[in-house]
């Protein structure tokens, strides 16, 4: 894509330079390699500009290693490569990471000069590089900086040819003059402009605050998926928490599908609102609202636990819902939904008390908390299970009420296609009655 | 430091141009080039001066071109270079309309069907960018919003098929037949958008990317699948 990875060693590279002819404006000429867009720095000579790839030049700041202990803000780097460092702190040896040190590498070039220090600060965005659609270049202002100098040299090229010629060198020269002018105005009208809106653009819009969340692997979420259904032993010892969100996200993506495929083979029917935004009202509504719920009752009995960890147990809690419900809305047995949220949801519960009790202390505190989340926690099992089923069971009742008894719960399986068969019977038979 | 030592040994830096020492007090004579980006404005005012008709033709060809992407994934860039939100709007606008009208007997099912599935698609995209974003993705957010809408197409034709089937009857064989061709139509948006996607992520990091995907299609092709007109 954009060249070798660079070498890690400060060895010199073994291979001739692209560039041959030494600048005269810098002090030591680059012998790297470097991106055809660098060369267009240094109009005066064929050397790029000495702010590219990681090949251990004297004007580079040692690679990206400041920025790994930095605040996510400034983790981030504006620009195509933005993400691509974010994969190289950790270590990916891709060819993405040549690019976000090369990247790092020219701002942090930037940085040391000093002329965009009051740029940096607001620059942190990697959500939307409006700047930078489909151009992996480097940083906006880099270009900005380019864009002044490829100016200057020009408005003295012009000020040289229109000293050279004649009467056509005076015109160029005052009409260059104007030009030069206008143009640096509107080029500082335009950085003001951008410098605000990006400014307040990074600081509504700057997802690096959830980044460090989602610091996964594969096989960490399936471990931590696992260990959800195991209620740990020791209780006297303050148990781990790991304060991720991905997995619990993905929980309750999770289960609004299984919700929404129960509400559809129940035929729910919502007057005020949709089904999808019933499920996902619910789902959330229970993840985000419990969880602050449970963190004040926590605050309160002294426990000590975040909020960022509530949420991650919690959500990780509601797999075993997940099974329980995937389970449920497809065999319709009522004492297998018993068993299974006696069981499967007990053991989830009992998982999430006893990492609370680790971290509680006083016997008061711990009854009060754990019992408000296991209570709370149960109850939602239940009401997921019935408010969705209900349905189904009212119209069987009144179907076959003269000929069963009331009270009588037949395990019945309903798949899709005779649940459509079952509704039309049902009209048909409602209409003949 | 490391290169003022290379120019200081002289050797394999500078191969031929060792002895090459230029001071700053000797003029550089000849003519430089510099080669700034003003070729812009003149394309603008070309494109600006065409006939409607050519720039209506050049945007439907660029969306027919990713339209036949989809159709055989290969691991190409245009699709993520020219990125662009007809195609995907197209999509949605049409598996809205199609998926109106059904699967509930009060008439006020009717209008929420459209904006829900609307909903579901343009806010399931925007959460499954920020998601892989988030774990360290390289692909920007309107290339993956394209990407994502894009894999649509293959619902929406497992959609028609699906009503056209059902024009025909509602029984246990156009069930059996609407099964297969959704589940056909959903691994397939799937891997399409896998294959486009995944490239992007870190390599051991797939799988996190590839499930939300997964449960999005999954979440259409089910209203798809339970789609039954009145």
């Amino acid at each position: 894509m954009r060249g070798l990875p660079a070498p890690r060693s400060a060895a010199l590279p073994r291979r001739p330079p692209r560039a041959l002819v030494p600048c005269p404006l810098s002090p030591v000429p680059c012998p790297c390699r470097s991106a055809p867009r660098a060369a267009a720095a240094h109009p005066r000579c064929l050397v790029p500009a000495p702010r590219h790839t990681q090949d251990g030049s004297t004007a580079h700041p040692p690679d990206a290693r400041p920025r790994e202990s930095a605040l996510p803000l400034r983790a981030s780097h504006p620009g195509g490569a933005a993400l691509a460092s974010g994969g190289s702190q950790r270590g990916a040896g891709t060819m993405s990471a040549a690019a976000a040190g090369g990247s790092g590498g020219r701002s942090g070039t930037a940085a040391e000069w000093g002329g965009f220090e009051d740029n940096m600060q607001g620059g942190g965005s990697a959500v939307i590089d409006m700047e930078n659609m489909d151009d992996t270049s480097g940083s906006s202002f880099e270009d900005m900086g380019e864009m002044h100098q490829r100016m200057k040299e020009e408005e003295e090229e012009e000020g040289e040819a229109g000293a050279g010629e004649e009467e056509d060198g005076e015109f160029l020269g005052m009409k260059g003059l104007r030009g030069q002018l206008g143009r640096q105005v509107a080029d500082q009208m335009w950085q003001v402009g951008k410098r605000q809106a990006s400014r307040a653009f990074s600081l509504y819009a700057n997802i690096d605050i959830l980044r460090p969340y989602f610091d996964v692997e594969p096989i960490q979420v399936r471990t931590r998926l696992m260990e959800s259904m195991i209620p740990v032993k020791m209780i006297n010892f303050p148990q781990k928490i790991a304060g991720e969100l991905y997995g619990p996200l993905m929980l309750v993506f999770t289960l609004v599908a299984i919700l929404l495929h129960g509400m559809k083979t129940s035929d729910t029917i919502i007057r005020e609102g949709t089904l999808m935004g019933t499920a996902i009202g619910t789902c959330f509504g229970y993840w985000l609202g419990v969880s602050s719920f449970i963190y004040f009752l926590a605050y309160l009995c002294n426990a000590q636990i975040t909020m960022v960890q509530m949420l991650s147990l919690l959500g990780y809690g509601l797999f075993g819902h997940c099974i329980t419900l995937f389970v449920t809305y497809n065999i319709h047995f009522h004492s297998l939904f018993y068993i299974f949220w006696l069981g499967v949801g007990g053991l989830s519960t009992l998982r999430m008390v006893a990492v609370l009790v680790s971290r509680t202390v006083g016997h008061t505190q711990r009854l009060i908390l754990c019992g408000t989340l296991a209570a709370l926690h149960m109850l939602f099992l239940l009401y997921l299970h019935f408010a969705y089923h209900k349905v189904v069971e009212g119209i069987l009742d009144t179907l076959e009420g003269p000929n069963m008894p009331p009270f009588q719960r037949v395990a019945r399986d309903i798949p899709l296609v005779s649940n459509a068969v079952l509704n039309t019977t049902a009209k048909a038979i409602a209409l003949t009655l | 430091m490391a290169a003022a030592e290379g120019s200081a040994d002289g050797g394999p830096l500078f191969a031929g141009l060792a002895d090459v020492s230029i001071s700053g007090d000797i003029p550089v004579e000849g003519e430089i080039t510099v080669p700034v980006g003003s070729r812009s404005p003149d394309e603008d005012y070309s494109t600006l001066d065409e006939p409607v008709k050519d720039t209506i033709m050049r945007d439907l060809k660029a969306v027919g071109k990713k339209f036949v992407h989809v159709m055989y994934p290969k691991k190409s860039s245009a699709l993520l270079r020219d990125w662009d939100l007809w195609g995907p709007l197209v999509l949605c606008v049409s598996l809205a309309l199609m998926l109106q009208g059904g699967s509930a007997d009060s008439k006020d099912d009717g209008g929420p069907q459209f904006a829900e599935v609307f909903v579901i698609i343009w806010f399931g995209a925007v959460v499954i960018t920020l998601n892989s974003k988030l774990l360290g993705g390289t692909i920007s957010f309107f290339q993956s919003l394209c990407v994502l809408g894009y894999c649509i197409m293959p619902l929406t034709v497992a959609m028609l098929v699906c009503r056209l089937v059902l024009l025909a009857g509602s029984g246990t064989i156009s069930f059996i037949i609407r099964l297969i061709v959704v589940v056909a139509m959903f691994g397939w948006s799937t891997l399409a958008s896998t294959a486009f996607l995944a490239d992007s992520q870190p390599p051991n990091r797939k799988g996190l990317v590839v499930y939300p995907i997964f449960l999005f299609y999954f979440v259409i092709s089910w209203m798809i699948l339970t789609f039954t007109p009145q």
